[in-house]
């Protein structure tokens, strides 16, 4: 069983600076991260529109609602609220938070996008045989997940690669009553909700699932290692 | 491929399927014609809306229920009882967004089209007046409720046969109201598919506006059928 690392220790949520609230301020604990590249940076594969929405309607969206949400506490753990949520609003805004956070994180413009580090790419051919296989089964995953939710490339709990998917904005190592996920650290996420692609794609969410490979930040995705609480084998 | 609506050819392709029927041949589902052009709705739902919509979503549930229900049929021969369960998402999920959107397209019309619910069937508004006490409470409360959809769903107006009222119902994804024991009247879909060309993240928006081209008479027609049924 991975114990979560404490916020601090989590690349991913590195940006994620948690701000005492002032008292008297209706603030919650969290701020949004800053985007690290352009709006239309990431074009032709994700157009400026949707990046624009994107993080300053529905990722802010979500922090604001959590906030809201946690009025009055000074600081919380997002990793312990998004495992254990407490209630829909922190399921669905803490959950949201988290993986938009993720998202942006890992995502830059196609000419930096490089190539996995080989820690990483010896662990993706060892577990699903080639790099192909891994996007092919990360595809598949994509188009069943019916609705909205993520698609997720992670670390299982016996230290394997494994790719899942979660419905709506719930993430791999939530604990909740009504879904059993495969239980997974996510290092890698894709938003397959409409508003991620739609003005971009349309209907066609395979087209983007393919595409979004060409911005993913690799640099940013974190070396498989034994060294990160995360990601121990 | 689709075809624009009118009255004749949607006949014509009923008819078929009852001869296909008689005939012992396996009816498929149908996409069904639009009652209106794709702009009919406009302003308050786009035509490239209703044309990806109607088009290629609707389209693709139908297709993919033909497909699971063509394995389902195989299945079923077979007496393979796994298989047939392994189908039974792929049935819900798809045969739910044909029916669902079946509904959806009559439920709508242009805006010059719409009456009032009161013109439409006076039992049906007292209906609602009694249970909501104005129109206007029954759409905000429906609205609430279906703006706090989390990911995909619809919002339903149902009839409940056993009480014998009318009831605000949400449902996820697909699935079709008859799930939650409600025969479906009115429902508005809010995947973001529906509205996000043209609202965007707006979906409290897109709830407030849709309200101008809601047929009331379809949904007064639907809800006679339930009482007697």
């Amino acid at each position: 069983m991975i114990t979560p690392a404490p916020v601090a220790e989590c690349i991913v949520l590195q940006d994620c600076i948690q701000v005492p609230s002032t008292p008297g301020k209706s603030n919650g604990p969290f701020l949004l991260p800053n985007l690290l590249f352009g709006y239309s940076d990431l074009e032709p594969y994700i157009d400026q529109a949707t990046m624009m929405y994107h993080y300053n309607k529905h990722f802010n969206g979500y922090m604001t609602n959590l906030n809201n949400a946690l009025k009055g506490t000074l600081s919380a753990n997002l990793t312990e609220l998004v495992l254990n949520p407490t209630d829909s609003t922190i399921r669905n805004n803490g959950g949201g938070f988290y993986n938009h956070g993720l998202f942006f994180r890992i995502m830059c413009t196609a000419s930096r996008s490089e190539t996995p580090s080989k820690l990483l790419e010896d662990a993706i051919i060892k577990s699903f045989g080639s790099m192909a296989q891994m996007k092919q089964q990360f595809a598949a995953q994509a188009s069943s997940r019916f609705g909205s939710g993520w698609v997720w490339l992670g670390v299982l709990p016996d230290g394997k690669l494994g790719i899942t998917t979660t419905a709506n904005q719930d993430t791999p190592f939530m604990k909740v009553q009504d879904i059993q996920y495969q239980l997974m650290y996510p290092f890698l996420g894709l938003d397959v909700w409409e508003h991620a692609y739609y003005l971009n794609y349309q209907n066609q969410r395979s087209s983007y699932v393919d595409a979004w490979w060409n911005i993913v930040n690799w640099s940013q995705v974190p070396k498989k290692n034994n060294s990160h609480p995360l990601h121990k084998t | 491929m689709f075809r624009q609506g009118n009255k004749l050819s949607t006949s014509i392709s009923r008819l078929s399927t009852l001869a296909s029927r008689a005939a012992g041949v396996r009816a498929k589902s149908t996409l069904p014609s639009l009652p209106y052009d794709f702009g009919a709705l406009e302003p308050v739902v786009n035509s490239e809306i209703m044309t990806l919509h109607h088009g290629k979503h609707h389209a693709t549930y139908v297709n993919n229920l033909n497909a699971a229900l063509e394995k389902m049929s195989d299945a079923m021969a077979k007496q393979d009882y796994a298989t047939m369960i392994a189908l039974q998402g792929a049935i819900q999920f798809n045969g739910g967004g044909h029916l669902n959107h079946s509904i959806f397209w009559q439920n709508l019309c242009p805006v010059k089209d719409v009456v009032a619910p009161s013109e439409a069937n006076p039992e049906l508004a007292k209906a609602i007046e009694g249970q909501w006490g104005s129109l206007d409470n029954f759409k905000t409360e429906f609205n609430t409720k279906t703006a706090a959809i989390q990911g995909s769903g619809w919002g339903w107006l149902g009839y409940n046969k056993q009480s014998k009222k009318l009831e605000i119902a949400t449902c996820a994804n697909q699935d079709p109201l008859v799930m939650k024991g409600l025969v479906p009247l009115l429902g508005i879909d809010v995947w973001e598919h529906a509205y996000y060309l043209q609202y965007k993240n707006a979906r409290p928006e897109y709830l407030k506006q849709i309200w101008q081209v809601v047929n009331w008479k379809d949904v007064a027609a639907r809800y006679e059928a339930a009482k007697k049924a």
